[in-house]
């Protein structure tokens, strides 16, 4: 079938696609509402002994692969080598400590389809450049966002995407809500240089951040009429959270304000700045969860930043620090481990992780290097259960397959990939840069669901058609000269033992299932690679004629049409939504 | 502009993205919206029976009248001739004597083998062999998808995405047992779907062989995202209604897997199922070695194989017979090879070339077509078992006389090449029957003296030469008798045809010269 074709058979289905688009309401998804958790599933798990003592047992594939499926995007088969040549010690060092990816970059792709009139050309920067118009700032943002998700599948053998992805989720923007991608581009670089870095810098400069004080409106924070979104927000969301006993006070969220009055936002500049005649000089007081603080009122150009400071210095030290940094330590644990924290857990894994964190004065990387080496990480209860989000799907299957999105064809074809993959994210209920509001993505926050509510009859759907299609021999569209599909011989090549498909079958398994699988179940995968023969030594003759000539026609579409088969199959089991 | 436009100006939308062929539901609570169309002008179904392997067409339809020939060449395999299931109007042909039940369906008028079906440049592998049977390519050239799948995308315009739609709520193809085949592979994904057992949806859904959840925490999500990947399944609504309403009426042999397969095609179809297309497999006809009993040659793993097809088809038919569901259901058998005229060491066979396809069902042209193939006096290891007909000449004739796809779809779906149809089934959905369709007189000016004849008449007509095959048709396209079949030389030929039971009425001749076939109106006084 033809390029031609191609496309009017993409338009008619989508045609058809539109008129099916009925408005999701998870509250009528009988299937959801039925098997999702009713109440937190404590008793599944059984008491754990496990604490954050350094792992001690076996490293192999299989812990490589559960290790590198929490810390990055997907197992890919080179970095599992790679961390199985280390020890599980020197793994969790090497994804603290390398260099990490580049930030995003913002440039002006959309000329050919929406011309830029700030005087950016095509393949410039637009981050000083003038705002322009909604459009222009529209094809800046999701751009931005494209590039994100470009660097998620590029990235580096390191933590570092994963945690933008952990600090976005804990403390997010809605990108279409600011609504400028200069500030956006500003608060991107924020999350990458706090990414395994100090949260209580990350926190001040955030409160400082313009895309913040748009999005909380901090930038019309004053003395005459205090706003308070963003003190509200700082103590029930980013710090101390609102769970347990004893807490903040409506007084707080109201004192907490004030001294946040008089940042306001340069647009024209794109840059912050405080205000001095907006800031409210009183002292402000704040309740016996604060330990009764005052903090003195100031006066002057530095009035924000000391009042900043003395802020964060109360609601982060003290009682409240310990409270704060156990509920930044669940977050961590819900996002690397598993949703599910009782009170065996709360005591052996959250509050030590805290201790770390206040001990190493709120660096995020100790807290991160005593969970990821320790053996509770590593605790059989920990494996297989975190469901994969949107995310690790699309961005981890395309680095595990080693789908070769480069080289393409132009610089605008790469944005348009990655926005199109921007947008299959998003219908799956992680677009980065759109979390759904200042809690950042239900998933993460909405007890008794928690994970599974990234699987539901809106989204599953589209997550087994977005795999699918991957491996058609048409993939993805992109536009008529570039399309974004798996080149499964090439996938198949990277794994340890191709030719033998009993090994390329456990291979897939370790790599994509979250779960082992009965012998049972891989010669029923098997029988597919072999077309039902029962003879090992076909598929071995024909991965042999393939390597042996790899452009020839005949040997390459045998390969091919069998691994594309036994790959659907495999990605359409529960056991690959899991990690 | 504002995302929804751009969303519409750009063709992203978070709807676009569901293009791909996965059974499933895109929104939850759709099938209450939909109401259910049945009963369409196009509710043929046909089921595509694969035996998987490559089948020694030779032991299976066996030419009778080439015994010194197979006795040369296969002696070790070779079934004896007196057990030879003879087929009533045939002195050249008989089946395997563990197809019983098969011959009956023969005498009965309910089965059509075309003899020497294949390709130019036969290739020996299994997997590249199933290729070019699946996607209907030429030998060196290269498809993605499968022709069953093109033509369900041609004629259910949108599928798989698009599916189910308020006018088709059924699956639009259903494989039983193992995975999707590359015959289902569309130009945009897997066309339909696997099942094996209706009495477990959950194994229909999530795969077969469901391991038990450990548990643990993993454990505990895996069967909540099981339960969502099957409550998500677009089908499962009408399975489980088909299934439910759907019953079975005769018994099915036991220990027969094909058996089982066809037993679920049997209660989905009984129970109103409007799915065209049914894909059922059996293995094991790779028999290079024990392929016969090496004390009895009509015992053995061939026979096993032969006498499961044989029973599992017949109570197949019979359980649609009952039904009153025979009218428009048919079938064949599909291999990716022959095996090899001359035997091994090893009691078996080598991978061939040419071989029979069996057609099924109350709808087909009794009969045989084409020749008992021509064998060498003695075959050494590269002689072959020559080619009469393409394997696309046959798909050809289910689209267009079975589905009624045009000749210009059905030339498009078989990649761009035109292929002439057989005599295989009565009539096309819409009333015409096959042998008057032919038009292509690609033998040579063909005259008939006298006609209308009374007594007897003479069909002249010039050939290239090859195995020749003159059938005679009644105006219903039902096959009347054989008038000639031989081998001839270059030339110009006479053949007589002798009144002999003909009532008085149209009928049509066909000549079949290796694959070519022209056709011509003798009317009867």
């Amino acid at each position: 079938m033809g390029t031609d074709t191609k496309i009017k058979f993409n338009h008619s289905a989508f045609e058809n696609q539109l008129q099916k688009n009925i408005a999701y309401d998870i509250t009528k998804d009988e299937a959801f509402n039925k098997a999702a958790n009713k109440t937190s599933p404590l008793n599944i798990r059984k008491k754990t002994r496990s604490t954050l003592a350094p792992y001690t047992g076996v490293w192999n594939d299989s812990t490589a692969i559960h290790l590198l499926n929490r810390a990055m995007f997907g197992a890919k088969p080179s970095d599992v080598t790679t961390a199985i040549s280390l020890t599980p010690s020197t793994t969790v060092d090497a994804l603290l400590n390398n260099t990490p990816s580049a930030y995003p970059i913002g440039l002006n792709w959309y000329e050919n389809t929406y011309a830029d009139t700030t005087g950016v050309a095509f393949g410039n920067s637009w981050i000083n450049a003038d705002y322009g118009d909604g459009t222009i700032d529209y094809y800046r943002r999701i751009g931005l966002q494209a590039m994100w998700m470009k660097n998620i599948m590029k990235q580096n053998f390191s933590l570092q995407e994963k945690m933008v992805l952990f600090l976005y989720n804990l403390v997010p923007v809605q990108f279409q809500l600011v609504g400028d991608a200069r500030f956006l581009y500003q608060y991107i670089q924020l999350l990458h240089q706090y990414a395994l870095g100090n949260y209580k810098d990350f926190i001040r400069d955030m409160t400082k951040d313009g895309a913040m004080l748009y999005f909380l409106n901090g930038y019309i924070n004053n003395k005459y009429s205090p706003d308070e979104n963003y003190g509200r927000e700082l103590q029930e969301l980013f710090t101390v959270g609102k769970e347990g006993g004893q807490q903040y006070a409506e007084a707080d969220v109201q004192a907490a304000a004030k001294v946040l009055t008089g940042w306001r936002v340069d647009s024209a500049n794109i840059s912050t700045f405080f205000d001095p005649t907006f800031h409210d000089t009183t002292n402000k007081t704040f309740s016996a969860f604060y330990n009764n603080t005052t903090i003195t009122g100031q006066s002057g150009s530095n009035a924000g930043d000391i009042e900043l400071d003395a802020l964060l210095a109360m609601i982060m030290g003290g009682q409240s620090g310990i409270t704060a940094a156990n509920y930044i330590c669940k977050k961590l644990y819900r996002f690397f481990v598993y949703y599910d924290i009782d009170s065996n857990i709360e005591t052996n894994i959250i509050a030590p992780l805290a201790t770390t964190l206040i001990n190493n004065n709120w660096e995020l990387k100790p807290v991160l290097e005593q969970l990821l080496k320790s053996e509770h990480f590593f605790d059989f209860q920990s494996q297989g259960c975190y469901i994969k989000t949107p995310i690790d799907k699309i961005c981890g299957l395309t680095r595990v397959l080693s789908v070769p999105v480069e080289p393409l064809t132009t610089f605008e074809d790469e944005y348009w990939l990655y926005v199109r993959q921007w947008y299959y994210a998003d219908a799956m209920g992680m677009g980065v840069g759109e979390a759904p509001n200042v809690s950042g993505f239900k998933p993460y926050y909405q007890n008794p669901q928690w994970q599974e509510l990234f699987i539901n009859s809106n989204t599953h759907p589209k997550r087994l058609q977005w795999t699918d299609q991957l491996l058609t021999a048409y993939g993805h569209y992109v536009n008529g000269s570039t399309s974004y599909k798996a080149n499964l011989p090439l996938f198949a090549s990277t794994l340890s033992n191709p030719a033998d498909p009993d090994v390329l079958v456990a291979d897939v398994v370790k790599h994509c299932f979250g779960l082992p699988v009965s012998q049972i179940k891989r010669d029923y995968f098997k029988a597919i690679l072999l077309s039902n023969q029962t003879n090992n030594s076909y598929w071995t003759i024909a991965w042999n004629d393939y390597i042996a000539s790899p452009t020839d026609p005949t040997a390459l579409a045998v390969v091919t049409n069998r691994l594309r088969l036994m790959l659907t199959e495999m990605f359409r089991m529960a056991e690959h939504q899991l990690c | 502009m504002n995302r929804k436009d751009f969303l519409k100006a750009s063709g992203i939308t978070t709807a676009a993205i569901a293009l791909n062929g996965l059974p499933i539901k895109a929104i939850a609570d759709k099938a209450d919206q939909v109401k259910k169309i049945r009963g369409t002008s196009t509710d043929r179904i046909f089921v595509f029976v694969v035996l998987s392997g490559g089948n020694d067409g030779l032991n299976t339809v066996i030419p009778i009248d080439k015994y010194a020939e197979l006795a040369a060449a296969r002696n070790n395999v070779l079934i004896p001739q007196n057990q030879v299931l003879t087929l009533n109007g045939s002195i050249t042909t008989g089946l395997h004597p563990a197809m019983d039940k098969m011959r009956t369906m023969y005498n009965s008028g309910a089965i059509n083998i075309t003899q020497g079906v294949g390709y130019s440049n036969f290739n020996y592998s299994h997997f590249r062999a199933t290729d070019i049977y699946n996607t209907a390519s030429d030998a060196n050239t290269f498809l993605n998808d499968g022709w069953i799948g093109r033509y369900l995308a041609k004629r259910f315009v949108g599928a798989p995405n698009a599916y189910p739609s308020v006018d088709f709520l059924d699956p639009l193809a259903v494989q039983i047992g193992n995975s999707l085949s590359t015959l289902l592979t569309g130009p945009d994904g897997q066309i339909g779907f696997a099942l094996q057992d209706l009495n477990n949806f959950y194994q229909i859904t999530n795969g077969l062989n469901l391991d038990p959840p450990p548990n643990t925490p993993a454990g505990h999500e895996l069967t909540f995202i099981r339960y969502i990947n099957e409550q998500t399944h677009s089908y499962i609504q009408s399975i489980q209604n088909a299934a439910a309403a759907g019953t079975n009426t005769v018994t099915y042999p036991t220990n027969n897997y094909l058996a089982n397969q066809l037993k679920i095609v049997a209660k989905l179809i009984s129970g109103g199922m409007q799915t065209p297309f049914y894909i059922v497999e059996i293995g094991g006809f790779d028999t290079h070695s024990n392929q016969v009993n090496s004390s009895n040659n009509s015992i053995g793993d061939h026979a096993e194989l032969l006498g499961k097809v044989s029973d599992a088809i017949s109570a197949f038919y019979e359980d649609l017979k009952a039904q009153g569901k025979d009218d428009k259901v048919a079938g064949c058998t599909v291999t990716e090879f022959g095996r090899r005229i001359k035997s091994n060491a090893s009691s078996g066979t080598d991978h061939g070339t040419a071989g029979p396809m069996i057609c099924f069902g109350k709808n087909v042209i009794p009969g045989i077509n084409g020749m008992s193939p021509n064998l060498p006096a003695a075959a050494d290891v590269n002689d072959q078992v020559p080619m009469q007909f393409d394997f696309r000449q046959v798909y050809a004739s289910i689209l267009e006389d079975w589905f009624g796809v045009s000749a210009a779809d059905t030339k498009e779906i078989l990649n761009n090449q035109s292929y002439t149809k057989l005599p295989i089934f009565k009539a096309a959905p819409n009333g015409s029957t096959s042998v008057i369709d032919y038009n292509n007189y690609t033998l040579g000016a063909i005259h008939v003296y006298p006609n209308p004849m009374k007594d007897h008449a003479t069909i002249n007509f010039e050939s290239e030469g090859g195995q020749a095959h003159i059938v005679l048709y009644n105006d219903m396209g039902v096959r009347i008798k054989d008038i000639y079949q031989n081998e001839i030389q270059k030339g110009r030929w006479s053949v007589n045809i002798e009144r002999g039971t003909l009532t008085t009425g149209t009928y049509y001749f066909t000549i079949y010269i290796e694959n070519k076939s022209a056709s011509g109106k003798l009317i009867v006084d």
